[in-house]
């Protein structure tokens, strides 16, 4: 086998251009008046729903109402009256049936309604993609303006995998009209504790 | 490829055929540039973001080297294989060497389009290795046996009514069904099953930070996170131009990708890659595939700024009404057509005509490429280096020479004008391939010249 990765790099020196500067990092400039009211305005525009309860009793309640004779998961330790126990650490094939899985994030961003979730937060990766609902439980203190300030949460914190989740699953393949639940979930709901 | 080679201008004309879809084609993409305009207008610093997204990408492809060395470092000590390629033969081989070395020969792929630049699918195929593309717009296009007409929107040109005749084919769906929701459900229960059995899974990459060797991959349906997170092995593939150097700058680029794309404030899955799960392989390939040449060329290095989001594409009037496969080359529309001519100056010499210059790519563009300038100068390399199509090469003398002299441009025009009002068929004819199919404008009276002579000069 030739050695491709010394012929690129060499061929990447030869060629590329005199040093340009890295520009100074950005900072949120336009901020909300509101950002909490934001991201739930964007929330339900890409098709998830947000929720504002007092405390993790009004999450129980409205889980059971709304999602009743359910397979349901959870990482929250405050929702065990609601959730299967004992559903972790098996082959993650195994959670394709479950119906609805609630999991904690870090923060949420106001200008697009993404929640920041890092694998520690999920048990394990596949579990918020492969459920048929998810749900999202965030403090309302922690939704920042703008990605730069969610950058500036994350900083250089360590995790194996970490993603943005804005919305439920969707595609506008199909003659760009918009379907929930493409391949993950087909509805996202956020709770938010005031 | 095929035996019988068309060039942009024939493939348009074949596309060009069925008036009414091409008017539709046409609304459909000037649709996604409106929500793009809205998006980009609700940021009312979205000019600084363009602003800084260009400068980091002028950055990195500056200190490339040094960027792909502390990216590779970074993403061994993570636990990533990490492979170099120096072309699509070399990436092609060792995605299947990997594959092989596991005993797979089933997989499934997201969107990846350093992956359809390689043809990769055609090479596995080749190999007795089944892969299936997972992206609904992709699968559609590959039940089809077609390429992609768009990076973002793989089967842009598609029906439902051709999509649901598809389905009814190959996934049993009721004929004639060609409603988008009853589709996408059907297409849902057949990717989930094969999510769930194959053991190897594919992804493109969107960006690959050199502070952290850990990647990032954007998608709306959730299905490079299905792959990857379920299959034993992982392979993410990139062009080596897709580094950034810090984590923070993603905020730069995914504020700027999605609304330029299709409009939505993010994608609903931003997935940052960084560590293979407990048990599982991850490996990256880093593709050069003619990016150092290109990076090489001071006129044309700069398009490899590109993110692809298609908003070039979306807005291009020519794209808009020729179509995505009119391009006969992976990436289409502007970029492509500044992409393609690198890799072969031959074949692709007719992309960089494919264009009327009018630089609405370059201005929607979110990390300021001038594409429209480059799309011209490729067309002086290309006559000069005498690869360009005989008509265009003509075409081509006459204006540099009516541009060459005042006279003979004032009169050219009076002339032009003239022709067109008297003997538009001179003009609108088969040898002039500007007005091939394009109605032709409204005749001015007089020229910008005459007029401003008349009515501003007398003031
Ligand atoms: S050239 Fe610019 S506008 Fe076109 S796909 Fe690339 S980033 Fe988007």
């Amino acid at each position: 086998m030739t050695n491709s990765r010394a012929e690129i790099l060499a061929k990447v020196l030869k060629n590329q251009p005199e040093l340009q500067p890295l520009p100074a990092d950005l900072v949120t400039v336009t901020h909300y008046d509101n950002p909490i009211e934001n991201f739930k305005t964007i929330l339900t525009n890409i098709g998830g729903s947000a929720v504002n309860v007092p405390d993790y009793q009004s999450i129980q309640d409205y889980i059971k109402t709304h999602f009743p004779n359910q397979r349901i998961v959870s990482t929250l330790a405050e929702l065990s009256a609601i959730s299967e126990q004992g559903w972790e650490n098996q082959d993650p094939h195994s959670y394709e049936n479950v119906d609805l899985a609630v999991i904690r994030a870090h923060f949420g961003v106001a200008e697009n309604a993404a929640l920041w979730i890092t694998e520690d937060l999920m048990h394990q990766r596949a579990v918020p993609f492969i459920c048929q609902q998810l749900a999202v439980v965030i403090q309302a203190k922690d939704i920042v303006e703008t990605l730069h300030d969610a950058y500036v949460n994350i900083a250089d914190s360590v995790y194996g995998f970490g993603t943005f989740i804005a919305g439920p699953s969707k595609t506008a393949d199909i003659e760009q009209s918009l379907v929930l639940g493409a391949h993950g979930p087909k509805g996202m709901t956020v709770f938010i504790l005031d | 490829m095929n035996t019988e080679f068309k060039d942009h201008s024939e493939l348009s004309d074949i596309f060009n055929k069925d008036e009414a879809r091409v008017d539709w084609h046409d609304e459909t993409l000037w649709f996604v540039r409106a929500k793009r305009d809205k998006a980009a207008h609700g940021i009312p610093e979205w000019e600084s973001l363009r602003e800084a997204a260009s400068q980091i990408k002028n950055n990195v492809l500056s200190n490339l080297h040094d960027y792909l060395v502390e990216f590779e470092e970074n993403a061994r000590k993570n636990g990533v294989t990490v492979h170099w390629a120096a072309d699509a033969a070399e990436h092609n081989q060792i995605v299947h060497n990997i594959l092989k070395e596991q005993g797979v020969n089933r997989l499934i792929k997201s969107k990846s389009m350093l992956t359809e630049e390689c043809h990769l699918n055609e090479y596995l195929k080749k190999n007795g290795v089944e892969v299936i593309d997972t992206d609904l717009g992709e699968r559609i296009v590959q039940l089809a046996e077609e390429p992609p007409s768009h990076i973002v929107l793989p089967c842009i040109h598609k029906k439902k009514e051709e999509i649901g005749d598809l389905f009814h084919e190959h996934l049993g769906t009721p004929a004639g069904m060609a409603d988008p929701v009853f589709l996408t459900a059907a297409a849902r229960t057949h990717l989930r099953e094969t999510f769930i059995t194959r053991k190897a899974a594919i992804t493109g990459v969107n960006f690959a930070v050199a502070e952290t060797g850990e990647f990032v991959v954007c998608t709306n349906e959730g299905n490079a996170d299905m792959g990857a997170h379920l299959a034993d092995v992982h392979i993410a593939c990139m062009g080596i131009e897709k580094i950034i150097p810090k984590r923070r700058n993603l905020s730069v680029f995914l504020r700027l990708l999605t609304r330029s794309a299709t409009g939505q404030p993010i994608t609903t899955y931003s997935s940052h890659f960084r560590k293979p799960r407990p048990g599982q392989q991850m490996h990256l390939v880093l593709v050069d595939n003619g990016r150092t040449t290109q990076l090489s060329r001071p006129d044309f290095r700069n398009s490899l700024k590109c993110i692809r989001c298609a908003a070039c594409m979306n807005t291009c009037p020519v794209y808009r009404r020729s179509g995505g496969h009119s391009y006969h080359t992976a990436i289409a529309g502007p970029i492509g057509s500044i992409l393609a001519p690198n890799l072969d100056m031959k074949e692709y010499a007719d992309l960089p005509f494919a264009s009327t210059l009018c630089g609405s790519c370059s201005n929607v563009c979110p990390v300021k490429i001038n594409i429209h300038e480059q799309l011209y100068k490729w067309r002086q390399v290309i006559v000069k280096e005498g690869y360009a199509p005989a008509k265009k090469a003509m075409a081509m003398k006459v204006m540099e020479f009516t541009l060459s002299s005042p006279f003979i441009y004032k009169n050219a025009g009076k002339a032009g004008r003239w022709f067109m009002k008297h003997a538009p068929f001179t003009v609108n004819n088969k040898l002039n391939l500007w007005y091939d199919h394009r109605e032709m404008p409204e005749v001015p009276k007089e020229s910008f010249g005459e007029w401003y002579n008349k009515n501003v000069k007398n003031d």
